[in-house]
Parts: structure tokens; C-alpha cells; sequence
């Protein structure tokens, strides 16, 4: 009889979801889904609200990830205001990104996957978190603990607080750099520079041993990776134009501009999920899917411009191929970025201008419709706004990162139920553990938030389902 | 000036005859939560945040509107006052939608500053969520009704300092809202000389300047007294 397992809820990622493996008649597996069964709408209850607020309002949608939607949203706010924005503020702008996304990758490594890496796929679930992390191996995770906290210290220097700082507006930003907060970043950035590269090592030891099988089987397969690169296709994370590359190295569209991208990108919606799906239009549904998020970062960039972290580049291309197919790089691929992005921190910090001077321009509405872009920690994420006249919204859409890679979760969700779960799945069958927590593993590869992505709260369990043919659920696992 | 003499919470106390109880309360040394009130425009009551206990007396007077006489006793601070003074404040965020995470008077925010005195951190009536709109005509500045707690110090303060009378209150019960000119967008009432004075002595965010964003509101209540000062004793004190 055909059955469908459940992993609900599914757990170290942000926000709620589950997965369904549907088993046929003879207990094969036909389908595999990962289900965001959160809802929030952003989206319409923006609508009537003056475009100034955005940047307060959107960051609220995430705890992990406020920065990115600060900054999208202020980006969308300069447009409609047709402002170009003082140098100083861009600069601002970018060590707020930088820093965002370094203490997001940390927390991404660090809290939530390597205790699968570093204590083992089977271990016991109650332990195989942080705190069993510390226990483990306690410097290892002090380090990773204090480098996401030098991620967050420099927001709250910027800003004035770890999370939900609205210190981005349409126009620029509100402060300064001060002498202190530059001094202190100076003073942190070696230790940070230290963890990243103990984390490299231990990272690129585990894939030369035990990680082996994960780079091969965790959503492997070709797709169409985007993100922003500069004009000389460098990388980039909030300036720049969009790309798109192939999985054989092919740049299959090039110079996008954010404005357009209801040209290149569209949206399908599943019963089954809360989370849309985009994908590459031209190519159609579901043939355009596409990956964004730091994997995909390095793989549309032709470098990233900064010494270690080109060198880190090549040997990144060097283990996962020129275009990294396998999902299961997106860990390498953000410890790369930690590095490109303390580099470039380090050179920001040495600026002068970001101490001085004007940071932001002053100017009424001057534009009904916009769309800012910033590449978030998860990928590249929208803001599209229309306002009246009186500059109060009338339409809001937000494609988030998460969103984007659905189709690829999907994917490889699928692909990891195939390689380890038995087939066919003998009747009564007990799911193993183990599988449990390679699947919830595939899905925590591109650290998704799904909070962000269905614009929810809270924590993220998961939960495994196996459902019948005729819809009956016959095991069912949850965690949370 | 003849002066009389009472007591609040025990505490004697002489204030010039015609004086307020709330001036008789903070002539003491004490005080009491207001919203409504403020010093430069007239009295309305409106808020009932100020309500104190006169001894031998039947009901519960505002302290803002009402005048103090020889030898009475008020009491300023009892368990009845503290639980009708929060009361009222759950009922100001119930009955509109005040989300101070993204709002421009975020810690600047009298209704705010109310709630943290009276030990308001949830309310026991359920919100209402009204659908209420922005007015957003004004070239520089805007009212989001959602914000507005109808304390009317923007109509006392365009109608008795800035002389301009650009606001009123239109409607009854729930429905009752600040209306500009005759019921008209903001930006389109001649009679506004955008002085701002409004948005100046707006409690909450109702009122904000079009530039600023969250927590970037930095309102002047005192220029009600100031200028009524300067107007009236030629006194242009800060």
C-alpha cells in the first residue's frame, strides 16, 4: 500500500516546515516535498503605509536577517526619492552587509551544521546541537560564537542595536562610523581572521573524510545559479547587476538590472506550501529553477578581488568544479565569503570618509514605483514598491532568497530520500534517525528563512511525514 | 492675589486662588499622568488620565480641568486611581493600532512614557484593529490616524496659538477622528500655514514630519507654553 513519511517539524533552521516522502503502492518513493506551512503577509498589510516605514517595518520580518530588508528596502526608498546617496553612505551601507552576512554564515556553520559534521550524522539528536557542540570541542565553538558576535557588534556600532537597527533610510543612513566603533572592529578583526581560517581547515579536513558521500549525494544537479557581480564581474553584495550562469560555466544572462526583473523572474505557487516558487522565466516552470545564496555567489562571480579570499576561490573551485553543482558547497562556499567579507571589512574600516561628513540626502517623493536589490546572507532579495502620489504604498512584492532556492530544496530533498532511504520501504517500517537528520541536513545546506520567505517566527522544527497512497499517514516523526 | 490652602496626599500646600488641582498637585512636589493636558493650551479633560480623589466628594475629578478650592484633601495615588489609570491606557491601545517597533515617535512617545508609569505590559481588552488611513496630502508633514489617541492638542494648539483653526474632531464613539478643514486632505486646507506646531505637541506619532522614519520624531511639546508666554507676558524664555 502506498504511504507518505513526514519529517514535521523540521529543526535547526529558521522557521516551520516539514517534509513528505510519497510512497507508491509497492513502497517506492515517487515524491518528496519540503512544506512551509507558516504564513505571514508582509506583503499586503504594507500596503496604505508611507514608503519611509519600510525600512522599519520589512526588517522586522526576521530576527536572523534584518539588516538585508534594511538595506533593500532603504535602496527601493532612494529611488523613489531619486536620490544618488552621499559616498560616505554607501560605504556605511556596505559595512552593514558585510557584517550582517559574516554573522550569519558564523551562526549558519557554527550553530546549526557542524554539530552534524563534527559530532556525526547518528548521533543523539538531544546533543547534536550547540551546547553539544561545546561540549565536544569548546574552543571550537567559543570561536564560532565570538565570531558571530563580531558580525553583530558591528551592527550594533553602526546601528545602535544587534537586530532590527532602522539605521538605513531612503537617503543614506543615519550616523556615522565613530573613531571608537573603528578601533574596535580593528582590534577584533585578526581574531575573527583566525576563526575563519581554523574553520576552513577543520571544514576542508572533514571534506577530504568523512564528508565525502554528503558533497555527492546533498542536491547535486545541475541548475542556474544568480546573483549580483560587479561590472567587471567581480563579487558583490549590494551594489552591481544581476547575473545568471549555467552549471557548464555558460553566463546565460548578464547586466540585469533589478527594475527588470519581472522580465527574467517569475513566481509559481504549490497548494502544498506557503512558499512561492520562483524561477528563470525564460527556461519556464519548473525548468528555470535557480540557486542564489553564497554557493551560487561564487559561481557567478569570475573572482572576489581580495587576496585570501581569491585564494580560498580557487581552491573552492578546485574540490566542487568551476561551477559547484552540489548543494552541499553552500557550506564551503560561506566560509569563503566570511573571508571576503572580513577583508573587505578591514579595508572599509581604514576609510577615513566613513567617519565624516554627509551621509544622507534630504528630498520628498519623486518617483511612484522602485525595486532595490541587496544579496542577503540566503541570497538575493527584492523589494518592489508602488506608491500614490502622497507616497503611501499601494503594492508591495518582496522575493526573498529562501524562496528562490524552494525548487532546489525540493530537489535536493528528493535526491537524499533516494539515496538513503531503502526501496523498496518495507511495510511498517520505522524511519531511520539517521535518515531523519540527512534530509532535515539538505535542507539546512542553504540555511534557509523561512520566516523571511513566507514574509514567520520563531524557531524551525521539522517533522517527517509517510503517507499512503490513499493519503493515509503511516509513520510519522517530529522534532522541535 | 488671594492664595488658598489644601492638602494633597498629606502634604500642605498654598497655590494662587484659580490655580488647577493639577498645579495644586504639582506645586506639592508630586504629579500625576496626563496625556491631554498641556501646559500653554486650555483644558479639555479628554484623556481622564489625571483623575484624582477629592475627600467628601461623590465622583473622581480630572486634576487638569478642575479648580482647586480652600482646604480640600485630595488624594493623588490610591489603589482606585492606579488600576482606572491603567485601565484607560489599555483602552488607548486597544482601540487603536499603535506598533511602536516601526513608529516614527518610538522612544519619544508620551503614550509610551504613560504605559511604563502606569505598569501597563499587556492589555486585558482585545484590540480592535480599527482600519484607519494616512493622511499623507501635506507637503511636509503627516497624520496617521491609526496613532491618534484624540488628545486634541493639535486643534487647541492651531486654534488658540497658531490662530489658524485647521483642525477638529468629526464623528461619534469609535468613528470619532481629527479631521482637517471641512473634512478634507490635509494638503488641500488653505487655511494650514504649515507651522508644524501640530506635529510639535502630538503626543504619539500621529503626527510626524514626512522626513522622518522610525524613532526619528523629536517633538517639542513645551512651545505651547513658550509661545503663550511670549505672546501674553512678552517672556521669550526658554
Amino acid at each position: 500500500m502506498a504511504r507518505t513519511v513526514v519529517i514535521d517539524p523540521v529543526t535547526r533552521i529558521e522557521g516551520h516546515a516539514k517534509i513528505t516522502l510519497q510512497l507508491d503502492d509497492d513502497g517506492h518513493l515517487v515524491d518528496s516535498r519540503f512544506h512551509v506551512v507558516e504564513y505571514r503577509g508582509f506583503e499586503t498589510f504594507c500596503e496604505g503605509r508611507p514608503f519611509t516605514e519600510m525600512a522599519g517595518i520589512t526588517a522586522r520580518i526576521c530576527g536572523i536577517c534584518p539588516v538585508s530588508h534594511l538595506l533593500a528596502a532603504a535602496k527601493t526608498g532612494d529611488k523613489l526619492l531619486a536620490v544618488q546617496i552621499p559616498a560616505a553612505a554607501l560605504k556605511l551601507r556596505r559595512l552593514l552587509n558585510l557584517a550582517q552576512i559574516t554573522q550569519s554564515h558564523a551562526l549558519s556553520f557554527f550553530h546549526l551544521s557542524s554539530p552534524d559534521f563534527l559530532l556525526g550524522w547518528e548521533s543523539d539528536p538531544a546533543r547534536r546541537n550547540i551546547f553539544g557542540l561545546m561540549a565536544a570541542d569548546p574552543e571550537l565553538a567559543r570561536a564560532g560564537i565570538r565570531l558571530r558576535q563580531f558580525g553583530q557588534q558591528i551592527l550594533e556600532l553602526l546601528g545602535g542595536r544587534k537586530i532590527h537597527a532602522a539605521w538605513a533610510v531612503p537617503g543614506g543612513v543615519r550616523s556615522p562610523l565613530s573613531l571608537e566603533a573603528r578601533d574596535w572592529i580593528l582590534a577584533r578583526l585578526p581574531e575573527a581572521q583566525a576563526t575563519i581560517r581554523l574553520a576552513l581547515e577543520l571544514h576542508k579536513r572533514l571534506l577530504d573524510g568523512p564528508l565525502q558521500q554528503e558533497q555527492r549525494l546533498f542536491g547535486s544537479f545541475p541548475s542556474l545559479f544568480m546573483g549580483l557581480v560587479t561590472p567587471e564581474g567581480l563579487w558583490e553584495h549590494l551594489e552591481g547587476q544581476l547575473r545568471f550562469r549555467a552549471s557548464d560555466g555558460t553566463i546565460v544572462a548578464d547586466g540585469l538590472r533589478e527594475d527588470d526583473y519581472a522580465s527574467f523572474l517569475a513566481e509559481a505557487v504549490e497548494p502544498w506550501s506557503y512558499l512561492k516558487f520562483p524561477y528563470y522565466r525564460p527556461l519556464g516552470y519548473p525548468d528555470g529553477m535557480y540557486r542564489v545564496g553564497p554557493l551560487a555567489r561564487l559561481n557567478v562571480c569570475d573572482r572576489i578581488g581580495t587576496p585570501w579570499a581569491d585564494r580560498e576561490l580557487t581552491e573552492f573551485r578546485q574540490r566542487s568544479g568551476q561551477v559547484a553543482i552540489s548543494s552541499f558547497a553552500y557550506h564551503h562556499a560561506r566560509l569563503v565569503e566570511i573571508v571576503a567579507c572580513l577583508e573587505a571589512i578591514a579595508t572599509l574600516v581604514e576609510d577615513p570618509e566613513l567617519m565624516h561628513g554627509r551621509v544622507r540626502c534630504r528630498a520628498s517623493l519623486n518617483h511612484h514605483e522602485a525595486v532595490g536589490v541587496s544579496e542577503a546572507p540566503r541570497g538575493t532579495l527584492f523589494h518592489h514598491y508602488r506608491v500614490d502620489d502622497d507616497g503611501l504604498l499601494t503594492k508591495v512584492n518582496l522575493i526573498i532568497a529562501t524562496g528562490q532556492n524552494n525548487l532546489a530544496m525540493n530537489r535536493t530533498v528528493h535526491q537524499i530520500a533516494r539515496a538513503y532511504i531503502p526501496d523498496p520501504v518495507p511495510a511498517g517500517v520505522e524511519i531511520p534517525e539517521a535518515l531523519l537528520n540527512r534530509l532535515e541536513a539538505g535542507i539546512r545546506c542553504f540555511d534557509p528563512c523561512l520566516s523571511c520567505s513566507t514574509h514567520a517566527a520563531g524557531q524551525m522544527p521539522l517533522a517527517i511525514r509517510l503517507v499512503a497512497a490513499d493519503g493515509r499517514v503511516l509513520a510519522e516523526r517530529c522534532r522541535g | 492675589m488671594s492664595v488658598i490652602t489644601l492638602q494633597v496626599d498629606g502634604r500642605d500646600v498654598a497655590v494662587p486662588a484659580g490655580s488647577t488641582l493639577l498645579q495644586a498637585i504639582r506645586a506639592a512636589g508630586l504629579s500625576v499622568p496626563t496625556l491631554c493636558h498641556l501646559d500653554g493650551l486650555d483644558p479639555v479633560g479628554a484623556c481622564r488620565l489625571c483623575l484624582v480623589e477629592v475627600e467628601g466628594g461623590q465622583r473622581l475629578l480630572p486634576a487638569c480641568a478642575s479648580e482647586a478650592s480652600e482646604g480640600q484633601v485630595i488624594r493623588t495615588d490610591t489603589a482606585q486611581l492606579q488600576g482606572y489609570r491603567r485601565m484607560a491606557v489599555e483602552l488607548f491601545f486597544a482601540e487603536g493600532n499603535h506598533v511602536c517597533a516601526f513608529c516614527v515617535a518610538n522612544g519619544q512617545c508620551e503614550l509610551q512614557d504613560v504605559a511604563v508609569a502606569v505598569g501597563m505590559d499587556h492589555s486585558r481588552f482585545p484590540y480592535q484593529y480599527p482600519q484607519r488611513s494616512v493622511d499623507a496630502s501635506h507637503r511636509h508633514f503627516s497624520l496617521d490616524h491609526n496613532r491618534c489617541i484624540l488628545c486634541t492638542r493639535c486643534v487647541r494648539v492651531c486654534d488658540q496659538i497658531e490662530g489658524a483653526h485647521v483642525w477638529d474632531v468629526a464623528e461619534r464613539g469609535s468613528d470619532c477622528r481629527i479631521v482637517a478643514g471641512l473634512d478634507q486632505p490635509w494638503g488641500e486646507v488653505e487655511a494650514c500655514t504649515s507651522c508644524g506646531k501640530c506635529v510639535d505637541v502630538c503626543p504619539t506619532g500621529a503626527l510626524y514630519a514626512n522626513e522622518d522614519t522610525t524613532a526619528e520624531k523629536h517633538p517639542h511639546p513645551e512651545r505651547a507654553h513658550q509661545l503663550r508666554r511670549a505672546r501674553e507676558h512678552q517672556q521669550w524664555l526658554r
